[in-house]
Order: structure tokens, then C-alpha cells, then sequence
């Protein structure tokens, strides 16, 4: 099923670059919501069904809209052609240098098709499905983590509040 | 044996997609006249061959012979590609509801995932994309009306439709449908706990906390497919037809039909998790387990079932739109926010307290 790989790896990487290319926000919005769904094609093909749904069922199906719905009532204009400033164009120069010299680190470090990736030990009992593995780990090993995100998130929550609540004054 | 695998998917996909659902969806818009008919003391359709029946043809035929007309003002292929949109995610969802036990060995489903009803809240939650579009592509101050609403009515309904299932998901411990619905086979429906281990005070306790998931479930199911009493978007009184006002032709046949196509899904989904799926009641020609052989005609009995159990639901869905009155907007969003959320979080909590006390 390699070629089916390759058909979303492809839909992601065109939504991907839709979004940095075009000039109307609804569409890159849109793109956005493309790359999400070929993303979430791939986790699923690694058999990570949870993370794959999930990523649909928050993303797509969650964030997305949220974004479609300020941009819309806002009726944010197209963007014209305008310069960037220098500092602007500076930063997104160091993050891409930085970023393809990690990439090429990566590959030149373990070297392309020699290494293989340790195998990750499947937890599973018998008739177990990935949900259950997450779902017992995220409550046994990892529940502290998981109580400083949520905690992370109302802090944000109520910062919104604060925030948007003290324009209205 | 690859092909013979892609082979049955698509065997199952066409029959139960194609040759099931979306029949059923024309047959259900005949009902709805049909039903609401009956309930106002009219006739309704009954010219179109034998009662009617062959209404939905007709109809059919007069969406697409009807002039396809684009209007000036709007954003085209935003316009084109919404009814589409709405369309699809409803037959997508199809793909792991358990329609049959077996026939021929092959089980009766077209994907046998084990995140089923989170696979549904994804893809039907990709519905949404649809009618914002076309609202805002319309270009017209009532389409977009009637998109914003949507957009804000489905995230809030979302919310309580997926907690409200949660109790049942930890009461059965599994998110793979088709062992659900083999669960509830044996042991009782959820609720109808009157066979197998269900007969017992534990089954009876945990009917309440699934009684409450049912009626949270089934209330936001309505508000997910805009349906009356719940049916803001497209309000005639207030904003003509809504999202949908800018469409001719089949395109907007595209939007009426993907609001019946997910009133079906919603319905299956309801029958798999809460009325026991293709399943008979007191455990008649239940399979010893899931991968136990399954009679022919046993199989035929159970899709039989289950397509009873949807048509039955889906009458449920037309009669109660045709008795209750619309809601208010802030009426329904505080009915979203405050109780039914509110609900679906205390009931997570009581389930979780009755198992820990009944183990």
C-alpha cells in the first residue's frame, strides 16, 4: 500500500504549501484543513487510528472551524503585496537555514536506509486496541503531565476572559 | 488474498452505501411528507405510483432537469464545492457502522475499527464545512446568517453529543462497534436490560446512567443535523432558507439530502449503541461470539433488524419535527451550555461512582 502513502503525503505537503501561498485566508484555511486530513491518512496508516481520528476530530473538525469563523466575521481583506520588513524576513531566513541543517544532521547521522529506528515493544494484551494503551498510560504513568496541561489550559482560558473582558471597560 | 479483501469492502460499499442509503434517504424525504401529512390531517404525496411510492423518482428527476443557475454575486468554486461537502462526510460515516452480523463469513461492516464512534464524531464533525461554506460563499447577508449560526450551534452540540457517550463507552469498555453491539446481543440491550447478565440489579442500575446518555445523545443528534426543533440555520421565518437560500436545482437537492443522509447515520448510530444493533431482543439467533459461524439466513434476519430498527428511528426523528416548535437561538445555546453539558459531565461522574460501587 505504498502508493496510497504517497497520495497522502502529497495531499498534506499541497495543503501545506497552499496555506503560505495563497493571498485569501479562507483558502489557506481551507489548504490547512487538507494538510490535517492527509496527516491524519498517514497516522492511520502506521495503524495509529487513535492519534489519526483524533487529529480529525480536534483539528479538522474543532480548531478549523473556530479559525473559519474569526476570519469570516472579521472579513479579514486579501493580503496585498506588500514588503515585508527586513526583521521579518531575517527571522524566517534563520528558521529555515536552521531547520534544513537539522534535517540534513538527522539524515547524514544515521544515514539514509542503514539504521534502523529500535523496534517499540507493543504492550498489548489480546484484544486490545492502541486506545486502551494511551488511555492506561496517560492515567497511570503520565497522569501528573496530564493534570499540569489541563491546568496549562484553564490558565489560558481564564487569561482570554480577563483579557477580552477588560477591552469591554 | 489481498483482492479478495478489496474486493468484499467494495462489494459491501456499493450495497450498503449505494444500494441501501441512499435510497433510503429518498424514501425517508417520501415519509417525512408522508408522516407530517398524516400528523396535519392532509393526504400528502399519493399520485406517484402505488401511495405515492415512487414520489422520491420524480422529485429525483425534477431536481435535475431544473435550471443550474449560479447567481453573479458569488465566490464560484466555494459555491460549487460546498453541497458537496455536506454530501459526502454523511456516507463516509457509514463505513463503520454494523449494519449484519455475517453473511457468508464476512462480517457485516465495512471497517471494523476500533475507534468507531470516534471515527463518526470526526467525519461528521467535516459536515460543518459545508454549510459555512456555502454560506459564505453565497455572498448574501441570510446564507451567512445561517452558516454563522450553524458554525456555533454544531461546536456547542458536539461538546455534549460526544460525553454523553462516554458513560457507555465505560460501562462496555470498548470502542470497537461491532463487539458493542455483540455485548448488548448478549447480555441486554442498553436500554433493555431484560436477558443474559443484564437480568440483574447491576444491569438495571447502570439502565439510568445510560437512560440519561440516551436522551443527551439523541437531543444533540438533532441539533448536529439541524433538525427541527433545532433547525436555526435555515429558519424560513427569519432568513428565508439559510445557508442554503443562493442554491437551484441539485445542488441544493446535495444539501437536503445530506441532512436526511446524516439523519440516518445519526439513527444508526443510535440503534448500534443504545437498541443492541442488528440484534434480536431476549438473545433469539444470537451468535455464540463474533467470529462464530452465523446461519445464512440468520445473517439476512440480522441486517434485516437493524435496517428495522433505523426505519423505526428515523420516523421517530420526522414525528417529533412535525410536534415541537422552533426554538429560540439563545434558547437552544443555553439549552447546549448549561443543561445538556452540564448533564453529560454529572452523568460521566455517576457512571464512574456506580461501577466503582457495583465492582
Amino acid at each position: 500500500m505504498t502508493f496510497l502513502f504517497f497520495i497522502f503525503a502529497a495531499l498534506t505537503l499541497f495543503g501545506g504549501i497552499g496555506v503560505v501561498v495563497n493571498r485569501n485566508p479562507v483558502t489557506s484555511a481551507f489548504s490547512m484543513i487538507l494538510s490535517f486530513l492527509g496527516l491524519a491518512a498517514l497516522f492511520i496508516q502506521l495503524n495509529a487510528y487513535l492519534v489519526g481520528v483524533l487529529q480529525i476530530l480536534v483539528y479538522a473538525g474543532a480548531i478549523m472551524v473556530l479559525f473559519l469563523f474569526i476570519i469570516m466575521l472579521l472579513d479579514i481583506p486579501k493580503a496585498e503585496n506588500k514588503r515585508f520588513p527586513v526583521f521579518t524576513l531575517g527571522a524566517s531566513v534563520v528558521v529555515v537555514v536552521s531547520f534544513v541543517t537539522l534535517v540534513i544532521a538527522v539524515i547524514t547521522k544515521s544515514g539514509v536506509g542503514a539504521a534502523k529506528l529500535p523496534a517499540i515493544e507493543a504492550q498489548k494484551g489480546p484484544g486490545q486496541s492502541d486506545v486502551h494503551q494511551i488511555g492506561e498510560l496517560l492515567f497511570s504513568t503520565y497522569w501528573f503531565p496530564v493534570q499540569i496541561v489541563a491546568v496549562l489550559l484553564l490558565v489560558a482560558t481564564v487569561g482570554v476572559v480577563v483579557l477580552s473582558k477588560r477591552e469591554l471597560k | 488474498m489481498d483482492w479478495y479483501i478489496i474486493l468484499a469492502a467494495t462489494i459491501k460499499i456499493v450495497v450498503f452505501v449505494f444500494l441501501v442509503t441512499l435510497p433510503l434517504v429518498a424514501m425517508s424525504v417520501w415519509a417525512e411528507r408522508r408522516v407530517s401529512a398524516a400528523i396535519q390531517d392532509r393526504v400528502g404525496p399519493n399520485r406517484v405510483g402505488p401511495a405515492g411510492l415512487l414520489q422520491p423518482v420524480a422529485d429525483g428527476i425534477k431536481f435535475l432537469l431544473k435550471e443550474d443557475f449560479t447567481p453573479n454575486h458569488v465566490r464560484k468554486s466555494f459555491y460549487w464545492l460546498a453541497p458537496a461537502l455536506t454530501m459526502i462526510p454523511s456516507l463516509l460515516t457509514c463505513a463503520v457502522i454494523p449494519f449484519g452480523s455475517q453473511l457468508f463469513g464476512e462480517k457485516m461492516v465495512i471497517a471494523d475499527l476500533d475507534v468507531g464512534p470516534l471515527f463518526v464524531f470526526a467525519v461528521a464533525s467535516l459536515t460543518v464545512y459545508g454549510i459555512v461554506l456555502a454560506g459564505w460563499a453565497s455572498n448574501s447577508k441570510y446564507p451567512f446568517l445561517g452558516s454563522v449560526r450553524s458554525t456555533s450551534q454544531m461546536i456547542s452540540y458536539e461538546i455534549s453529543l460526544g460525553l454523553s457517550i462516554v458513560p457507555l463507552l465505560m460501562i462496555y469498555g470498548e470502542l470497537n462497534l461491532g463487539r458493542i453491539v455483540m455485548e448488548q446481543a448478549q447480555n441486554g440491550w442498553a436500554l433493555l436490560p431484560l436477558w443474559g447478565e443484564g437480568l440483574s440489579v447491576k444491569g438495571w442500575l447502570l439502565a439510568v446512567p445510560l437512560f440519561i446518555s440516551f436522551i443527551v445523545f439523541t437531543t444533540s443528534m438533532f441539533a448536529e443535523t439541524n433538525r427541527l426543533p433545532f433547525d436555526l440555520p435555515e429558519c424560513e421565518t427569519e432568513l428565508v432558507a439559510g445557508y442554503h437560500t443562493e442554491y437551484s436545482s441539485m445542488k441544493f437537492a446535495l444539501f437536503f439530502l445530506g441532512e436526511y443522509a446524516a439523519m440516518i447515520i445519526g439513527s444508526g448510530l443510535a440503534v448500534t449503541l443504545f437498541f443492541g444493533g442488528w440484534s434480536l431482543p431476549f438473545g433469539w439467533l444470537t451468535p455464540e461470539s463474533l467470529d462464530a459461524e452465523v446461519p445464512f439466513w440468520h445473517g439476512l434476519i440480522h441486517i434485516g433488524v437493524f435496517f428495522g430498527k433505523v426505519i423505526l428511528f428515523i420516523i421517530f426523528f420526522i414525528a417529533v419535527r412535525w410536534t415541537l416548535p422552533r426554538f429560540r437561538y439563545d434558547q437552544l445555546m443555553k439549552l447546549g451550555w448549561v443543561v445538556f453539558f452540564e448533564l453529560a459531565l454529572a452523568n460521566v461522574i455517576l457512571t464512574a461512582l456506580l461501577l466503582m460501587w457495583l465492582k
